[in-house]
């Protein structure tokens, strides 16, 4: 069922609108506009349209107009021309309140920096969308505390935002947009800010959580991988175009123009998976403070034999066994720096897997990923190989998921 | 080349201010009138009741807020105890009394007026413009120069020193008002608007709140630019410390002009530093 509908829908940023829109209607591009008008191009002539339930990912780089596009699906940009139907209703035809009124019931949004008011707790900022439509007190507090629950950030529900991590206050976001229960999320580039494990355990989420609501969602991002895994369907924009739209899978196989081939060809099959893809969170301790025991301590909550050692601006280190680390113990040593192993290898998370298969085969063990000398993740060879097995299944895009 | 430019005529602009002058006197003399009978009655009300305190319990009640607005030092509360002390000790205690009343009046009615005004500038770009020249204006303006229509307007007294010191202090409550609505993130707006606020609920619920710290900085610098006034006020006959900085500035008298210019020193820093820590308080 069709949920969104976009027609002709363009946005022209500066003056000489008019003969911009010209220009437009003329088929012509971005760069020939600002040439002959002097007017950017925000979106040009965009049509599609979302069903119910769907994961719509719009992608693109920066500067390609996607932000811009979903902004005008909620008007916090005015649509030069075309239309936008919600439900059939049309959006750009609104008056003020009825557009306050759709925004407060059907749809939501959640921002590429979180969007949270700082002033307000984790729960007060929850209940905002609540609290403005005018719902009794104890209710909102109910509904907000529920949509925490679901997000597992109830215990967090006192603190200002500033008090937790990105992932966690990305969390609220959406429990904030999904306490208003709205049919419609959109989500401009979500993930984005956040690290790279944590985003894909944010993906995972959206799609447990997806599974269960079956929402319509506009998903913008710019990151390939990201829109391979979550969108049922993914439009591509340049210039304020959009180019192709389909399921990853038509993307990958039929490409629309060398502009859509240029921008696969990182996600050649062979090497779509990155190290990033594949790693998993470090355990590690602080060589700086850590002594044997807390080692010990860590190996044996974690069932490991060795730790990660890195310094306390979590720069990689070495690696602590845990026979050295028994050593030193009996020893009644309180340091561990004695004992630190340095003969690691270590890869960046962006390089491709099968990059750094040899890497990983050679070493007697796991091998630690750094990004600017800080330790972001590990590499174990069981990991890796399963990642890839599952990767193969699906010609090369791991864990996606087929259109339903 | 001078000669030439001499043959331009004077431009009739101190007479055209003159006539606008005039005009807003006799036009509006009943208005003013009625200000000017209320304010006094209602200021002398407040330097009644503050001078009808005693010293030693208006001292001791200053001592413990400046203590828990400074979250429980001693520092400000020692300095308020030792400073006001001095200031009575002095014997300036109904002068002193008298230059709160002036520079509370001032300062409350110039952010009643600086916010509206601030929150007005930051949503529209017309009145930024409007708004902005004529708070440059505002504020190169010698201070002085305030006293003339205040003195047309309400005569001599404590209320064309309040209107003076209010022309004078209005602009960095403005400003910063306008600043720190401009200021709060993109993003946050965004979010805001997102979920369908209205304007107003945007205002008290988003903008306002997080341009809270600045808007406090405005207020702190117009209460302390009310307090510079009171001198200035003085020479129109509003009453209180500036009337003896005046006094021994006309007798050469530089024993006297030192009291009282340390007295206004010590009550500067007090609202300075009571101001900034309600600023500080909750973040």
């Amino acid at each position: 069922m069709e949920k969104i509908k976009i027609e002709n829908v363009t946005k022209i940023f500066g003056k000489h609108v008019n003969s911009a829109l010209k220009l437009v209607e003329q088929n012509k591009n971005k760069t020939e506009i600002l040439k002959q008008s002097g007017a950017t191009i925000g979106v040009n002539n965009a049509n599609f349209t979302v069903n119910d339930g769907e994961i719509f990912v719009i992608m693109g780089l920066s500067g390609s107009g996607k932000s811009t596009l979903v902004r005008l699906l909620n008007r916090l940009i005015e649509p030069t021309s075309g239309n936008i139907y919600i439900d059939g209703d049309n959006i750009s035809k609104m008056n003020k309140q009825q557009l306050i009124k759709v925004r407060r019931e059907k749809m939501s949004m959640v921002f590429q920096n979180f969007g949270l008011f700082p002033q307000r707790t984790v729960l007060a900022n929850t209940e905002y969308g609540l609290e403005i439509r005018g719902i009794p007190k104890e209710e909102r507090r109910l509904k907000a505390e529920k949509a925490l629950d679901n997000a597992g950030l109830l215990p967090y529900k006192d603190q200002y935002p500033s008090q937790l991590s990105g992932g966690m206050q990305q969390r609220v976001g959406l429990a904030r947009a999904l306490a208003n229960d709205p049919d419609i999320l959109l989500m401009d580039e979500a993930f984005s800010a956040l690290d790279p494990l944590i985003r894909k355990d944010m993906q995972d989420e959206l799609l447990d959580l997806q599974q269960k609501m079956q929402k319509t969602i506009i998903f913008i991002t710019h990151d390939l991988n990201e829109a391979l895994r979550i969108g049922d369907r993914i439009a591509l924009m340049k210039d304020g175009e959009i180019i192709q739209i389909g399921t990853g899978e038509e993307i990958l196989t039929n490409p629309a123009n060398d502009y859509v081939k240029t921008f696969l060809e990182d996600v050649d099959r062979s090497k779509v998976l990155t190290v990033e893809n594949a790693m998993i969170r470090p355990i590690s301790i602080n060589i700086d403070i850590d002594g044997p025991k807390v080692a010990l301590q860590r190996m044996r909550e974690e069932e490991v034999s060795v730790v990660l050692a890195v310094n306390k601006t979590r720069e990689f280190k070495g690696y602590i066994t845990a026979e050295d680390a028994l050593q030193a113990s009996k020893t009644g040593e309180i340091n561990l720096v004695n004992y630190l192993r340095t003969d690691m290898p270590t890869v960046a998370k962006e390089m491709y897997i099968q990059d750094v298969l040899s890497i990983i085969s050679d070493s007697k063990t796991p091998v630690a990923v750094v990004q600017e000398r800080k330790l972001v993740g590990v590499l174990i060879r069981g990991v890796v190989i399963e990642t890839l097995s599952a990767s193969v299944e699906n010609e090369g895009v791991s864990d996606y998921v087929p259109a339903t | 080349m001078s000669q030439l430019l001499d043959l331009i005529p004077t431009i009739p602009v101190a007479e055209g201010a003159e006539i606008v002058m005039d005009w807003l006197t006799d036009t509006f003399a009943g208005l003013f009138g009625v200000i000017k009978e209320s304010g006094k009655f209602s200021m002398e009300f407040v330097t009644d009741f503050l001078v009808s305190i005693p010293p030693f319990l208006f001292i001791l009640i200053i001592g413990v807020l400046a203590f828990f607005a400074t979250k429980r030092k001693f520092g400000l509360a020692i300095f308020s105890i030792v400073g006001l002390l001095f200031i009575y000790n002095q014997g300036l205690w109904e002068e002193l009394m008298n230059t709160i009343t002036l520079v509370l009046f001032a300062s409350i009615l110039a952010v009643i007026i600086g916010i509206p005004l601030g929150i007005l500038m930051s949503k529209s770009k017309m009145a930024e413009a409007t708004i902005q020249p004529i708070l440059d204006f505002m504020q190169t303006m010698p201070g002085f120069v305030y006293l003339i229509p205040s003195v047309a307007f309400f005569g001599i007294g404590v209320v064309p020193g309040v209107f003076a010191s209010i022309i004078f202090a209005l602009p960095p409550v403005v400003r910063f008002t306008n600043l720190g609505i401009r200021q709060v993130p993109k993003e946050l707006v965004e979010a805001a608007d997102s979920y369908g606020s209205t304007g107003w609920q945007k205002l008290y619920k988003v903008e306002l709140p997080i341009a809270r710290s600045t808007i406090m900085a405005g207020v702190n610098q117009t209460v302390l630019l009310s307090l510079s006034m009171v001198v200035i006020a003085s020479m129109i006959g509003a009453p209180g410390i500036g009337r003896n900085v005046l006094s021994a500035l006309q007798q050469a008298n530089v024993g006297n002009g030192f009291v009282a210019g340390l007295s206004l020193v010590i009550l500067a820093i007090i609202f300075d530093r009571l101001t900034q820590s309600f600023n500080k308080k909750h973040d």
